[in-house]
């Protein structure tokens, strides 16, 4: 097994899970590198991705499992055939030979933007790090069952609160990725049922890095 | 700050057929690009994105020199909406420019339910519907496609249409519209020039003459334009245009997958079919051109998946040749080959037996008629003997899903051709019986009918649809012959098809009732969730057309036809030949087994029809 490490940025990001895979197994064709496919009666190749990422989120840190029918190239021409096949947006980084378990993977940091049209609230940076400090967050989970009631305070690790360049908030935090699951748009969630005049007129989320539970990078 | 439509598109359902930037896009320095050409397809990306045409055409455009041709599709009914509310314009994907910012305006139409999206689509372009308002060059709106071989109910707002097979006739058009913007010249001039391409039909030099029972009296070519407009073919396939760098989609869409066309136009002359006739003549790609652009086109795109189209698959002459070359290559490279619309022979049983080792697909039949009788009317030459033998393999074979498709409301049908289905439903449990060896997993056969709808162009041009009380008793009637639990009975919805046949056969009264629909929320027609008739009763109504004018009253031999200015190659004598013959009874054999002079091969100048 082997593992590649890529970014998915800019209009990429409306790509969903599914069609994501399906777009790398075309381009590992593409490229000329064979996947190896499972047995059975319907053979499908070979990749997985570790976090399934939701529609409209960017990353930069998404990683791929593959495994190839043929001797695999050396990183470089492997990333740089695997790019010229990609679509703008999708861009491997870094290829690895192996990696870890990914049971090992446990926390991610993110960036939630925060978009004020009229300009940031005063204040809001502080109001909504001293919100994320509260022992309770019950925020409202979809999921195929219907809408249950997740708790997100002990899912939040660490927080930081940066005014970028537009004078927009961004929200730098660490989450749990893994059992349980945190997904960083449950934080505006949240800023929208206990500080609803905080609500932004917009917000994106980024994931920026994987960590295993040491808050050492996971590769 | 995230501008408008980042802001729009996480609200919408699958955001990514918005957006653009697919692999093998074509980007173009603006700079370089003189004619710009907005390739508008009236259905949503899933659909448009899988029709080869517009594969064809998109490329044919972008390989001129000064000419950029972008793709558009119509929005999803959340995302119009949205569009609606934020006052944003229609927009190409390539660049994300408006489409009012265009030169040219193409459509390509493949059924008649998407007038109301080529209607809606210029809506939302923020461009004039109607041809004459509409001033100068910019924006000018063509139209091409199965369809536009009767194009009168669009004739208000199309200002001219490209007749048959595109791949020469576009550049003729993009050229001098060229010519025509450098030179500054009127839309008037360009036009009348226009009019001198062959297969370009403009209808404002035409003025249709009606009686006083709406009846269409006379059709009068004005400033010189040809009292007939023939239809464009590409003679030499193998030397054709071919997609090999072909758009991948980066979402789903409906047929998601690298396709060859085998060969153009039909032996066959099934009499209610508009594709066997308006394709014809009959011209083949020969195997070795195919195997070696589906290898180019295949490393090209990463596909995993190819299949074989045409009309009539068996038809074509080197079939062995291909598949023995294709299959082991698609083997080696998993991918997985289909092979559609095969005839019930005994090569295409062995065919598809090899076929099994890459993928097992089910059994389809398309009878059309449950007597042999009502099969020889319509001409489809598909025994009972032919299904039962085949079915008979395929069950003992392990198969154990059949798919049959029918039509109610052809001509000359009674209630005895009506079970005449169930009839052989019955039969095809009966082998399953005899010969299925996976008895336990239980056969499915699923049966469904459609409501025949008379198209222009073929030897049904002239009948009566049936009303739409009529073809749902004998949907009722077929229904409760079925005895089965195995039988899965579908039936298409009455409405559809009445609107299909209003469109199919209408003429030029029709576009203030297209245009009130559209105004009044008609759009999507060919989605269930969108599709709403009392839009279009209302429509009809308020311009004082009655739809039955169009469907049950029928038209006579002397009549003049709305589509009459429009030449397919396939003569008017040879169509009411063969439909008497239909009253008859009388089958016309295939072309191979000798020419029924339909008059298509008078379109050949350099090679004979392939028939």
């Amino acid at each position: 097994m082997h593992r590649l490490l890529f970014e998915k940025t800019g209009n990429a990001v409306w790509i969903s899970h599914l069609d994501l895979m399906r777009l790398f197994q075309r381009a590992f064709k593409r490229a000329g590198l064979p996947l190896t496919h499972t047995q059975g009666f319907n053979p499908r190749p070979s990749v997985s991705i570790a976090l399934p990422l939701s529609v409209g989120v960017e990353s930069r840190c998404e990683l791929l499992d593959f495994d190839l029918e043929c001797p695999i190239p050396e990183e470089e021409e492997l990333i740089s055939r695997l790019n010229a096949a990609l679509v703008e947006g999708v861009r491997v980084l870094r290829a690895y030979a192996d990696g870890r378990k990914l049971r090992d993977l446990c926390y991610l940091n993110c960036d939630v933007v925060l978009e004020y049209d009229g300009g940031v609230p005063a204040g809001a940076g502080e109001a909504i790090l001293t919100l994320l400090d509260q022992p309770e967050l019950n925020v409202e989970k979809k999921n195929r069952n219907g809408v249950t009631v997740q708790n997100i305070a002990s899912m939040i690790r660490e927080r930081s609160m940066e005014t970028g360049a537009f004078g927009e908030l961004i929200l730098h935090a660490t989450v749990c990725c893994q059992n349980p699951t945190l997904n960083p748009a449950q934080i505006i969630a949240a800023i929208e049922k206990y500080l609803p005049e905080l609500a932004p007129d917009f917000f994106r989320c980024c994931r920026v890095d994987l960590l295993d539970r040491e808050k050492n990078q996971f590769r | 700050m995230t501008e408008l439509l980042q802001r729009i598109l996480p609200t919408v359902q699958k955001p990514a057929r918005y957006t653009g930037g697919e692999y093998n896009e074509i980007q173009k320095d603006p700079a370089d690009v003189r004619v710009r050409v907005a390739f508008c397809f009236p259905d949503t990306y899933e659909i448009g994105m899988s029709n080869v045409g517009m594969r064809i055409l998109y490329g044919v455009m972008n390989e001129m020199e000064g000419v950029w041709c972008q793709r558009v599709f119509a929005p999803w009914g959340d995302m119009e909406e949205a569009m609606k509310t934020h006052n944003l314009p229609l927009r190409a994907l390539e660049s994300q420019e408006p489409v009012k910012d265009f030169d040219l305006v193409a459509f390509t139409i493949g059924y008649e339910m998407s007038y109301s999206n080529i209607l809606n689509m210029l809506r939302l372009a923020q461009i004039p519907l109607h041809k004459e308002d509409r001033k100068g060059l910019k924006n000018m709106v063509f139209a091409g496609g199965v369809c536009v071989y009767n194009p009168e109910p669009l004739a208000d707002f199309v200002d001219f249409f490209s007749l048959g097979e595109g791949e020469e006739i576009t550049p003729e058009i993009l050229r001098l519209y060229d010519r025509a913007k450098a030179e500054d010249w009127s839309k008037e001039d360009f036009l009348r020039e226009a009019a001198k391409i062959p297969g370009v039909y403009v209808p404002g030099l035409y003025r249709h003459e009606y009686g006083e029972e709406g009846t269409l009296l006379r059709i009068v070519p004005e400033e010189g334009a040809p009292e007939k407009v023939t239809k464009r073919i590409i003679e030499d396939l193998d030397h054709a245009y071919f997609p090999t760098k072909m758009v991948v989609p980066s979402t789903e869409i409906v047929h998601d997958r690298g396709n060859l066309e085998l060969f153009r136009g039909c032996i066959r002359g099934c009499r209610f079919c508009q594709a066997g006739f308006t394709y014809r003549p009959v011209r083949k790609r020969r195997a070795d051109t195919q195997f070696r652009q589906a290898k180019a086109m295949l490393e090209d795109s990463g596909f995993n998946e190819l299949t074989l189209s045409s009309l009539s698959t068996s038809d074509y002459r080197e079939l062995k040749a291909l598949t023995d070359a294709l299959i082991p290559y698609c083997e080696e490279h998993k991918i997985s080959l289909s092979v559609p619309s095969l005839r019930a022979d005994n090569f295409s049983r062995e065919l598809m037996q090899k076929l099994q080792t890459l993928r097992k697909s089910g059994l389809t039949f398309a009878p059309e008629a449950g007597t042999q009788r009502l099969r020889d009317v319509i001409n489809k030459n598909l025994t009972e003997e032919e299904i039962l033998t085949s079915c008979a393999t395929a069950f003992a074979g392990g198969w154990s899903n059949v798919k049959l498709y029918f039509m109610l409301g052809l001509p000359t049908e009674t209630d005895e051709d009506v079970l005449g289905i169930a009839d052989l439903v019955y039969k095809i449990i009966c082998a399953w019986k005899e010969h299925g060896i996976n008895k336990k997993r239980g056969l499915r056969v699923h049966v469904a009918t459609a409501f025949f709808v008379p198209k222009p162009h073929t030897p049904f041009q002239w009948e009566q649809q049936i009303t739409p009380q009529e073809y749902l008793r004998r949907c009722k009637l077929l229904k409760e012959h079925f005895y089965s639990k195995s039988i899965e009975y579908d039936y298409h919805a009455p409405d559809l098809s009445c609107l299909e046949a209003v469109m199919a056969r209408g003429d030029r009264r029709l576009g203030p009732v297209i245009e009130y629909a559209v105004e009044h929320g008609a759009r999507l027609d060919g989605w269930d969730e969108y599709f709403r008739y009392d839009l279009w009763q209302d429509a009809f109504r308020a311009c004082g057309v009655d739809p039955s004018f169009y469907t049950t009253r029928g038209f006579g031999q002397e009549q003049v036809l709305p589509w009459d200015t429009i030449d397919v190659g396939v003569s008017r004598d040879f169509l009411w030949r063969e439909r008497q013959r239909a009253y008859r009874g009388l089958v016309t054999p295939d072309c191979r087994h000798g020419c029924s002079g339909c008059g298509a091969n008078c379109l050949l100048k350099e090679v004979p029809c392939d028939a």
